[in-house]
Formats: structure tokens, sequence, C-alpha cells
């Protein structure tokens, strides 16, 4: 029966990518009910699949199709760490199909390249050689750009696209010559190139490219620039599956190189690069998270924070397991998975929520939602959960994750070395840097959009969404919920993966209940947690109920004596209550003038003048700014010099034709005497 | 039987807890009353406040939503939970495996963020600016206090309030540099999660130069008395926490039989006794700083804690 596990997936996979030819074929107005149908199916039957094979050990099996390349079939291989990711993409993937079929007909344009999306990203888990793994991640990264498009008759929509193909370019560019390199002594397939790990240049060529190639599609800083726009433009169930599957797909990817397939003999200076990446955008990401105006970029933002933590939690696994610290490999990487797998379900759950809400506010602007709470109460209870989680709050998924990768960067010091130490310290302080943004980000979130008074009459008139969207955030709020009360289990559960990356499991220091940082010590009890929280919640309750005078009266709020609103504004006047802006105003001066170069401007008309006064703020991402403006001008230089000699005369157009003749002869020439 | 003394050790604890708040800062005020030269209010004071609040209805927003009413009671239960995982006269409590530092960091964030998000909902500006201080200040401070964190945790090898103060307690790990650099960075720590001068002003009448008391302007009746305690068992929760770990004297180690209480009591009496006045001095002497000097003041913190670690890390390097 296991050995069907794989062929079973396969077959999942390859029912996803005809769900798109089929639902093209539905034709226009049915096709998105189709596919979001299909793919829903498709997807728990995949979940299911994933389960069964994580909890019966997660042996790997492997499967050879005739299809292919010429001289290289297809190979598709299903193990605990691929098992792991597959569970994490069919759970966010029926959560987003089950969303998308409240969409009212307003995505229908792109349905088809949904379930295409879905495939491509289980056909790079299941992928066993460098063709198919390259394959499913472009397939994932054109149907995702597809998708980013369905909008496309926003320019901001095309400018955001048009930035994710160029860095989905860039990743292919990178990850292709990083399987070459891998391939060099052996053939395509996995099984080859483990026995044959990189070595050198090779290897240190292996983890650049991978680090730019799948780290740029995972929102690794600094190349999270395109992570924030695309996610806003993408519709709801999209930017869910892309933030909570496609980046962890991304991660998948790097796990699956540097710890896989380049071997276990790899320098620890390995980990290195993905600590201080992973610091950076983790600080980078929650500041931003703080500052943008619109909800689903400020999620985005959030992203690329959590993905900076899971990168931190991988660099020290890949140090540890250099050193050979198991204990501390293990903890680290299952803190970095336990992460991606909370943040998987609450991240979703976020982006599913910003979906409806902008589907019933008519927009995603924070200065113009407010007051949601009251047309929405359903959906705000249920972000309330996500963004628990997000802001890393006992005794919610996120906290568990963060928890545990807290316990990795406080034993790291054992790495032995002052730089690791250093390394360590300084992590853990940028950590709780990010997790303390994190906390601030979410209150701003949901204290702006959902709570306060309403900011236009959109906003006032807003409902909670329809019963499916209802039923999908419910169900990530219960697996959100699940994960962060029984963490340990879920440890567990994802415990084949870590057995294989890091090559020790985790059941020593991981109970079903708690989580240890080593054999002998005292953990974090999530369920013991809860059960001190009801106690003394019960305690209030008895206090409260014994001792207080029940009851209550309404009344105008005080707000220290400012005057009742005029009859016109039944609201109030907007902008007398606290905005995204002036939330984050304490924040962009004391943090974001020197990171992110916030500067505010004050237009204030003159005494007489009529004119409203105006404050601009303008920010930039360092990324932005010290990265892809000199990639910008270096391409205009090469572009510019590309067009001089374009014009060139025709003696000139000569010499330059005659000298590269020259110089190619005397390259073979040279390549001849080695 | 053991068990049994571990939970009414708990039980005792969580009732000291909730019966020191209050006179905690009672004492505190009466003591600055005395050295600004006036008599001040009955150390009985906060408790006769409460008292008022509880028999008064409270007062609601037109417009305040569940959050509203509900976030009280959540940052109580919070700091109650915290409350009962630091100790006070007796270590091995029945909690004590689940005092976890970062437990009780975690617990003390979801009673901010409740206040926080709070603070929002009515849709004043006092409750936002209240609300966006109170968040930026954490933000510096969460830093800091992780490093303090770090450097306990590489010296008792354990992230666990009871192990750390069981370890410190045994007096193997001596006189540390690095937990004196600690000690401040945690002082200052405390100053400015708990809203003391020069950070916030806990007394102030004028509302601009509040940060705390912005943010639940709007509350009345119990739910304002649930704030007010909550507050008041924070700043407990930080002495005790100050207490255990950086004087670890006097305390009834795990195991010990109840008979060791007493002493344990008396112990964590005095160090209280002995920060508060020390708070209650520092708060005479000093001037409430700017809202964007405060980044500064705890960036100071966090650099004494990183002082802390990396002291630590040089020390074992070479010895």
């Amino acid at each position: 029966m296991i050995a069907l596990l794989l062929p079973a997936l396969a077959v999942v996979v390859t029912l996803l990518l005809a769900l798109g030819l089929a639902s093209v074929a539905a034709g226009p107005g049915r096709q998105g009910r189709l596919a979001s149908r299909g793919s829903l199916l498709l997807c728990a039957l995949g979940g299911l699949l994933a389960v069964v094979q994580l909890l019966s050990g997660a042996e790997a099996s492997s499967l050879s199709l005739g299809i292919g390349l010429p001289g290289l079939p297809l190979h598709l291989a299903l193990d605990g760490l691929s098992a792991a990711f597959m569970l994490l993409l069919m759970l966010t993937g029926a959560a987003a199909a089950a969303a998308a079929l409240d969409d009212h007909g307003q995505y229908d344009s792109t349905a088809p390249f949904f379930p295409v999306f879905l495939g491509g990203m289980a056909l790079t888990l299941l992928a066993a050689d460098g063709f198919a793994l390259v394959l499913g991640f472009e397939v994932m990264s054109l149907a995702s750009f597809a998708l980013v498009l369905t909008n496309h008759r926003d320019a901001e929509v095309r400018a955001a696209a048009l930035l994710y193909i160029g860095m989905a370019g860039l990743g292919a560019m990178c990850l292709i010559p990083c399987m070459a390199l891998l391939a060099v002594g052996a053939d395509f397939t996995f099984a080859a190139m483990r026995t044959h790990p990189p070595e050198g240049w090779r290897a240190l060529a292996v983890l650049v490219l991978v680090l730019v190639g799948a780290g740029s599609k995972a929102g690794l800083a600094p190349l999270h620039v395109w992570l924030p726009p695309a996610h806003a433009a993408a519709p709801g169930h999209v930017s869910a599956l892309m933030s909570g599957a496609m980046t962890k797909i991304a991660l998948y990817v790097l796990i699956r190189v540097l710890f896989d397939l380049c071997g276990p003999a790899q320098p620890m200076g390995w980990g290195a690069p993905l600590v201080l990446l992973g610091a950076l955008g983790a600080v980078l990401g929650g500041l931003r998270a703080n500052m943008e105006g619109d909800v689903k970029t400020v999620l985005a933002s959030s992203t690329v924070e959590h993905i900076g933590l899971i990168a931190i939690g991988l660099g020290f696994a890949l140090a540890a397991r250099a050193a050979d610290l198991p204990g501390l490999a293990t903890l680290a990487f299952g803190g970095a998975l336990l992460h991606a797998l909370a943040h998987g379900m609450f991240k979703a759950l976020l982006f599913l929520a910003a979906g409806a809400t902008q589907h019933a506010a008519g927009t995603r602007r924070l200065d113009r939602l407010g007051g949601l709470i009251h047309g929405m109460p359903k959906t705000t209870a249920l972000v309330l959960v996500g963004a628990a989680g997000l802001a890393a709050l006992p005794p919610s998924a996120g906290f568990a994750g963060e928890w545990t990768l807290f316990q990795a960067v406080l034993a790291a010091p054992r790495l032995g070395g002052l730089g690791w130490q250093v390394l360590a310290c300084v992590a853990a302080a940028l950590m709780a840097l990010a997790a303390a943004l994190a906390a601030s980000a979410a209150v701003r979130l949901i204290g702006v959009a959902y709570l306060g008074r309403p900011r236009t009459p959109r906003a006032a008139a807003a409902t909670d969404p329809g019963q499916p969207m209802l039923a999908a955030l419910a169900g990530l709020a219960g697996a959100s919920l699940l994960v962060g009360l029984f963490p340990g289990a879920a440890l567990r559960l994802l415990g084949p993966a870590v057995q294989q990356a890091v090559g020790t499991g985790v059941v020593g220091h991981v109970g079903w209940l708690t989580i240890s940082p080593q054999a002998d010590t005292a953990g974090y009890t999530a369920p013991a947690l809860a059960v001190v929280l009801g106690l003394a919640g019960g305690l209030v309750y008895f206090i409260v109920r014994r001792w207080t005078v029940s009851g209550e009266r309404r009344g105008p709020a005080w707000d220290c004596g400012f005057g009742d609103p005029p009859n016109w504004l039944p609201f109030g006047d907007p902008v007398t209550q606290y905005g995204g802006a002036s939330f984050a105003q304490p924040l962009r001066r004391a943090l974001a003038t020197s990171l992110m170069q916030a500067r505010e401007t004050v237009d204030m008309p003159l005494p007489g003048e009529t004119r409203p006064a105006h404050m601009k703020v303008r920010l930039r991402d360092p990324a932005d700014q010290y990265l892809f403006a000199l990639i910008g001008s270096w391409r205009s230089r090469v572009s510019h010099f590309a067009d001089f000699m374009q014009f060139l005369t025709i003696r000139s157009t000569l010499a330059v034709m005659f000298c590269a003749l020259l110089i190619l002869m005397a390259a073979v020439a040279a390549l001849e005497q080695l | 039987m053991s068990v049994v003394v571990a939970l009414l050790a708990q039980l005792l604890h969580i009732g000291l807890m909730l019966l020191a708040a209050p006179l905690v800062v009672g004492l505190i005020r009466k003591v600055k009353a005395r050295l600004l030269g006036r008599i001040g209010p009955p150390i009985l004071q906060p408790w006769r406040d409460l008292a008022r609040l509880a028999r008064k209805q409270p007062v609601l927003a037109e417009n305040a939503s569940w959050v509203f009413s509900g976030a009280p009671a959540v940052a109580f239960t919070a700091t109650l939970a915290a409350a009962a995982l630091v100790p006070s006269f007796a270590l091995g409590m029945t909690g004590a495996p689940l005092a976890d530092l970062l437990v009780i960091a975690g617990l003390l964030t979801l009673a901010r963020c409740a206040l926080g998000l709070a603070g929002m909902d009515v849709g004043t500006a006092f409750g936002g600016i209240g609300s966006s201080r109170e968040m930026m200040f954490a933000v510096f401070a969460e830093p800091a206090l992780l490093l303090v964190i770090f450097t306990l945790s590489l010296l008792a090898g354990s992230t666990n309030l009871d192990a750390i103060a069981g370890a410190l307690h045994d007096g193997a790990l001596g006189l540390r540099v690095s937990l004196g650099l600690g000690l401040i960075a945690m002082l200052a720590i405390a100053i400015a999660e708990n809203g003391r001068i020069p950070v916030d002003n806990p007394a102030t009448h004028l509302e601009l130069t509040m940060v705390h008391e912005a943010m639940v302007l709007e509350y009345s009746g119990r739910h304002l008395a649930l704030i007010e305690a909550a507050a008041m068992l924070k700043l407990v929760v930080w002495l005790g926490l100050i207490a255990c770990i950086f004087v670890p004297f006097a305390i009834a180690p795990a195991g010990a039989p109840a008979t060791a209480w007493g002493l344990g009591l008396l112990g964590w009496v005095g160090k209280i006794g002995l920060l508060l006045l020390g708070l209650a001095g520092f708060e005479t002497a000093i001037a409430k700083m700017r809202v964007f000097r405060v980044p500064e003041f705890l960036g100071i913190a966090v650099l004494f804690a990183l002082l802390a670690v990396v002291f630590l890390f040089v020390s074992q390097g070479f010895a």
C-alpha cells in the first residue's frame, strides 16, 4: 500500500496539470468553478497521501517515468522531506481552492492557471532529477506569473508582474547552472548527484547559485524586492498560496540542494550566509510591515520577515550538522520546519482574509478601512487567530515555531569559535527585534483595518464573506491552533524530514506534548500553558463575577472631552483617529530614518490659504536602493554600449569583427595547449 | 506528598502575588511622596481604588467592540499566568517546568498586544498614540531582554527560570561581570516595560505626556480595575524576576520542606522592598524624557546586554 503512495501522488500531479487544460475546455464562466472544485478535491487527496507517507515512517520510494528528455526519463521520488512540504502545500492549496469558490467570477479569466500552479509546486516536490525539478519550478513560476496578472488592467499590477517575472528569470538563470554543476561527474538524477557531492569552487558556486536561484523565490533578503508588490497584486487566494506555499517550495529546493544533494561533508561556514541573510530579511521585513499602507503589502513584508527567521534556523542547522552536533542540528532544523508549517497556516489565513476584506470593503488601503469588526465579525475573529501567530503570541503556532528557533540560536554558541558565538548572539538580538516588530505590525494591521471607526462608507458597509471563504478561514485557523497547541506532535509528524536532512531524528527531545532543547531539560509544553491560561482566565472570570458590578452602559467616546462629530459624519471625522501612517510614526522616526531612509516632508499652507496641509513620507527599501538601483544602472550602461556598437561605421564594425575572430582563435589555440 | 507541597507552594505564591501587587504600588507612591516632602496617600490606597472601580458600572463608547471589553481580561489573565510562573519564596512549584523565560516574555507580549488593540478599538487619537508608542518601546526592549536571556541560558544551560534561579542560588556560577551588566540592562527594560519614569509617567495628568495611560483612556469601571490590577501585577512580576535571578538569596530551593518558606518569604519581602525603595528614589531623582529619547535609553540597555554576552564568550574562551 505504501509503495502506491508515490504513483498516487504522481497521478494527483498529472490530474492537477490536466485540470488546467480541462477547465480551459469548459470555457469562460465555468472554468473558475471547475478549477477550484477540482483543485480542492485533488489537494485534499494529496494532503491525505502526504500524511499517510509521514505517519508510515516516510520510507523513500522512487519512480522513473518513460517520458521526458531523450536519454533522461522523468524521475520522481517521495521521501520524508518532500512529504513534509507536500503536506504543507496541499493544506494551503485546499484552503485557497475552497476560498476561490467564493470568488464571484472575478478571477475566472486566469482560473485555469490555478491547478497548474499547484501541479507545478507538487512536481517540484516530487522531482528526483535536475530536469524535473527545474521543470516543476518553472511551471510554478509561469503559472503564478499569469495568476498575478489577473487584474492586468491595473498598471500597478502589470509593473509588479513584470518585476516578478524578471526575478523568476533570474532564479531560473541560477537554478539551471546549479543543477548542471551538481551533475558534473554524475548524471542529472539526484541519486547520482548524491554520490558525487561538489567540492572546491564548484561547491561554492552551487551555494551561491542556489541562494540566488531558490532564495530569490523564497523572498530571502536582499532578493525580496519582488515579493511585496507581487503578493499585493495577486488575488487573495493566489497570494495566500504564493506566501503560504510557494515560498516554502523555494525553501524546499534550498534544503534539497544544501542539505541533501551537496552531501554532509560541506564546511561549517555554509551556514553563515543563510544566518546573515535571514537576520537581514527578518529585520527589514518586520520594519517594512510596520511602514506599508496596504494590507497585503504589510502581510507580504511580514512573509519576508518569517522567511528570514526560517533561514536563520536552516543556517544554524547546516553549521551544526557540519560541526557534528546532531542535537543542535535537529533542534534548528526542526524549529525551521515547524515555523514553516505554522507560517504556511496563519499567513495563508491572513492573505485569504485580506482578499475577503478587499472584496467587502473595496480597498486594501489601511487609510480607507477601519471598523470592519462590526460588519465582518467572523472574519475579524479568525484574523485575530492568524495575527496571534504572526505576532508569535503564546500559545499560537507562531510562538511554538519561534520558541524552537530561539532555543536553537541560544544553543548555537556550542558551535564554538568566537565568530559563531557572536553571530549567534547578534542573530538572537535581531530575531527578538523582528519578533517585536511583527507584534507591532500585527497590532497596527488589526487596529487600523478591523478596529476603530470606518474611514469610508464602503468600509462601514462591509459584510462577512460567503460560506466557502469562511470555511477556508476557519479550517486554517483550526489547523494553526492545533499546531500551536500540539507543536510536539506536529514536529514528530514532520520528524522523517528532519531525520533525512540532518541525519538524526527528533524523537529524543520532542514528546507529543513537550518540546525540549535537550533531552533532560524543561521545555515548552503548550497544552499545559493553555491549561494555565484557562485556569487564570477562570479565576479572573470568578473574581469579576463575584466582586464587581455587572452590566455596562454605552455613551459617546470620552476622547478627553473632544466634541461630538457633526451629524453629517456619522462615524466622526475619519482623520481624527490613528491611521496606518500615524501608527507607524514612532517606529519610522526611531528606526526607519536610518534603515529605510524615511523622510517626512510637511507642506503647511500659510495663514489665510484654504488648501489642506499635506505630509509626505518617502521610504526606500535598502535592497531596492543599493542592489537593484545598481543593477539598473549597469543594465543601462550595457545597453548604451550596445547602442554605441550598433551604430559604428562599417570600417569599425569590420575591425571589431576581425578582433573578435582573432581573440576567439587565440582562445581556441590556448585551450588546445592545455 | 511533594506534589501536594509543590501545589500548595504554587497556590500560596499566586495568592501572595495578587495580594502584594497593589501594596507594592502603594508603597512606591508613599515613599515617593515622602521623598518629595508630602505625606502621600495611605499604602492601601491602590486596593481602595480597585474596590471603588469594581463597584462602578463601566461606560463603553458607542462603537466599542468585544475586543474592547475582552482585552482587559486577556491582559490580566496573561499577566496573572506570568506572575504564577515567576517564583517568589520557593523554587520547584507546580508551574516550574513551564516557567520558561521566553514563555514569560511571550505572555507579557500577549498582555501588551491585547491592550494595544484595545487602544485602537474606539478610534480616538489618544488610544492610537498610546498604542503606537507602547509597541515601539517593546521593539527596543525585546532585543535587550533576549540578550539577557542569552547570558542566563549560557550560564545555566537552560532558559527555564526555575533552573536558572536554582543554578544561581547554588552559587556554583560565582560572581560574574556578565551578571552585573545583565542586571543593568534588566533594570532599564523593567523601567520601560512598566512605564515608569523616565520612560513614561504613571501619575501624570496631561494626556499628551502619557503612553500607557493614553492607551487605556477610554476605560472605566471593572475594565479599568482589571487593567490597573494587571499593571500592578506586571510591576511585581518584573521586580520578582530581577529578585530571583540577580539576588538569588534566601529563596527556598526545590524540594525543601515547607518550613523553609518562611525564610524565603522574608527574603522576598526584603528584596522587593529594597528594589522598590531604589525605584522610588530613582524616579524622584530623574525627570521624564522625551518619547524619542526612549530608543536611546533602551539602546543603552541593548548595549549592556550585548556586552554581557560578549564578556561571557571572551572570558570562557580564555578560561
